[in-house]
């Protein structure tokens, strides 16, 4: 889960991270009115949307009076952002953060994230900050500093000394630094992230030691005891589709092709779409309806995946355990007949109560391809498509 | 000859009288699992579909001498249940829930490490010795034991239905198999593949064995390296998620793009240029496995 800059550092001045005075504006008038509150006379005004590379785009702009926050948030607000991460449909800014100026003397990155492997939380720090980490981490590995944290050790002094030092840091910065990796440390900790990162974190010309930028993200499975977080959900931010989809228990990503997939079980549900590309087609969708679907959830799943337009057939793939074929195939039907479905359905059932589930999709007036296995099903769904285009 | 499980295996469900639980213990008695008894906090001294219900896991193995636990307990309280079985010093704990907070799962990483406890999971269908015994949630009937004067597979997988289709595979083909393992779908768990493939690389009835990974991490890739340095019969490996969008989680906590080695791409290459056999195509590794078996006999 993530939450907006301006959340994450009202977040991190919990815990003692100094981050630079900033109000959140929803229309030009705030942001105006946000800069005059603030005792500065330089201001950055700054695109909320959960998605980096913002500077690059355009929605990243220093004013350097009221006028220019002016034109700055006209420009910024309700413009579409196309970043590297927000895909090729960008995304649009509905608010903006506008923050004091400062004098920077020299910008790092700092960031948190787990390693699988070990289950410690890794500190990484760079004096390279400001720049897209990946590519310092692709060009000059050697300018990244690790330390690995055994959470139950948790943060000793030593470990903000090592990346202190590795960056270049000495005196009263190295140690107001230290302070700042111990609160993003236990922010990180205390709050249940899976990533923090601070890109870049900046050392001022009169010695202060602050984040410019903030990027949380949460671990979903753990909000159930961090309802404040949870409540900073944007759902502006979410797929619509994919929300609705998770309020059914259902696991939805949409994707650019056009055979809508409805499978049981992430890993099969990932291995339908790889077995459709390696038969010539592409997947409209990730879906998994989970283990415990019911005749509901199947035709929820299957309204979800015609509400794309592009969905030229659609392919069920149930390898039933839990879930009973029978169960799934009753849910096919009802699905079918309530949303007049007029694309071609290929439906391949195996597993608990299969020769039940095969009979009631035998036995129905609906026009369904039934396939003998995993190859035969992704092959009939792609010629189904194919057919349509010839 | 088996891992992990087997006929002597004495199994307690911890969170035994939940509907999951209760299902699910009486899906493995019936099997043919040595059902014990269960674990319910506050219900302890009930009987429950016939078997003893105890208060803790301490409890519940000095009464019943159970050796493996399988775990239905909700995600907040998952990790309790496991690091009481830790503390029990109890052989071998299976955990299927889906959910745990992953801070949660590095404490128990934590626990595990010294301790006398093997675990399987999170998030995770189970394990399954054909014949033997069945801990989890799988569909046992689509799984055959070893035949007589036949080769034996076994099987490791971060992914639930997509080891169901792989075991159909081999079923399919009449080839038996050795012991099934889903070491689960979330970034930090129990046992992984290599330790898993230690276990079969130590089995002398296990001829060949299947690895399924998917997108996310770089536990596939190690893997591929142990085999390549250590391991004596062939692997078989199928990877999901080829297709996948980066930065998008395909349904697993642990199933994410998040840049370099974690695609599905560079874990093919690697796992090839470590002598893994790869199947491209989930559909073919029934196949693969019985080219492995023939050209090695």
């Amino acid at each position: 889960m993530n939450i907006h800059e301006y959340q994450a550092k009202d977040l991190m001045k919990k815990f003692g991270i100094k981050v630079l005075g900033g109000q959140v504006a929803h229309t030009v008038d705030e942001a105006v009115e946000a800069a005059k509150k603030l005792d500065s006379n330089v201001w950055v005004v700054k695109a909320q949307i959960h998605a980096g590379g913002r500077g690059k785009a355009g929605g990243v702009k220093v004013a350097k009076s009221l006028e220019e926050v002016k034109e700055h948030a006209t420009n910024i607000l309700g413009k579409v952002l196309v970043t590297h991460q927000t895909g090729p449909e960008g995304k649009e800014v509905k608010k903006l953060l506008i923050e004091e100026g400062c004098d920077i003397d020299h910008e790092y990155y700092v960031g948190l994230v787990l390693d699988r492997g070990t289950g410690k939380v890794v500190f990484m720090a760079s004096s390279e900050g400001g720049v897209e980490i990946e590519k310092v981490a692709e060009e000059t590995p050697e300018k990244i500093h690790k330390v690995f944290i055994d959470p139950a050790v948790g943060y000793t002094s030593y470990v903000g000394r090592r990346l202190g030092y590795a960056m270049g840091m000495k005196g009263d910065v190295l140690k107001k630094c230290n302070k700042f990796l111990e609160g993003l440390y236990n922010l990180y900790i205390d709050s249940d992230c899976t990533a923090a990162e601070i890109n870049p974190l900046v050392t001022t010309k009169d010695g202060e030691v602050l984040a410019l930028d903030a990027k949380l993200n949460f671990d979903a499975n753990a909000m159930f005891r961090h309802p404040d977080i949870d409540a900073l959900k944007d759902l502006n931010e979410e797929s619509e589709k994919e929300v609705e989809a998770a309020k059914y228990g259902l696991s939805y990503i949409e994707l650019d092709g056009n055979i809508g997939c409805l499978v049981n079980g992430a890993g099969l549900a990932m291995a339908t779409m790889d077995i459709i590309k390696l038969h010539g087609g592409t997947p409209a969708n990730f879906l998994d309806v989970g283990g415990g679907a019911t005749k509901e959830t199947v035709e929820k799943g299957f309204s979800i995946i015609l509400s794309d337009p592009n969905v030229k057939a659609i392919l069920v793939n149930i390898f039933g355990g839990i879930m009973k074929c029978d169960i799934i195939a009753e849910g096919v039907l009802a699905a079918a007949k309530s949303v007049d479905l007029k694309v071609p359905l290929v439906v391949r059932l195996e597993g608990t109560n299969v020769a039940m589930g095969r009979k009631i999709l035998d036995e129905s007036d609906l026009e369904i391809i039934t396939a003998s296995d995993f190859r035969d099903a992704a092959m009939k769904v792609c010629e189904a498509v194919k057919s349509q285009e010839a | 000859m088996s891992i992990l499980i087997n006929r002597d295996t004495k199994l307690i469900t911890i969170g035994f009288t939940g509907k999951q639980g209760t299902y699910h213990s009486l899906q493995s008695r019936d099997y043919g699992t040595n059902f014990v008894g269960g674990v319910t906090p506050g219900k302890g001294g009930m009987t429950h579909e016939g078997f003893p219900v105890f208060n803790s896991i301490h409890e519940a193995i000095e009464k019943t001498d159970a050796n493996a636990a399988m775990i239905f307990v909700p995600p907040p309280f998952a990790a309790d249940s496991i690091l009481e079985c830790i503390d029990a010093e109890l052989p071998l704990v299976v955990c299927i829930t889906e959910g745990i907070p992953i801070l949660d799962m590095v404490k128990v990483k934590s626990a595990l490490k010294g301790s006398k406890t093997k675990m399987i999971g999170p998030n995770c269908p189970g394990l399954i010795t054909p014949g033997e015994c069945k801990i989890g949630i799988m569909p046992g009937h689509i799984h055959m034991p070893p035949q007589e004067g036949g080769k034996s597979v076994g099987v490791i997988s971060r992914s639930g239905t997509l080891t169901y289709e792989a075991v159909y595979q081999l079923t399919e083909r009449e080839i038996g198999q050795s012991t099934c393992v889903g070491i689960g779908g979330d970034p930090v768990g129990g046992l992984n593949f290599i330790d898993t493939l230690k276990l079969f690389e130590a089995d002398p009835d296990t001829d060949a064995v299947i690895m399924i990974g998917e997108i996310g991490g770089n536990a596939e890739v190690d893997a591929g390296r142990w085999i390549k340095e250590n391991m004596s019969k062939p692997v078989v490996s199928f990877i999901a998620g080829a297709s996948a969008p980066p930065g998008k989680r395909m349904g697993h906590a642990g199933a994410i793009i998040s840049g370099g080695d974690d695609t599905a791409e560079a874990k093919f290459a690697i796992l090839e240029e470590c002598g893994v056999a790869i199947a491209r195509s989930p559909a073919e590794l029934g196949e693969r496995v019985e080219e492995v078996l023939k050209s090695r006999s």
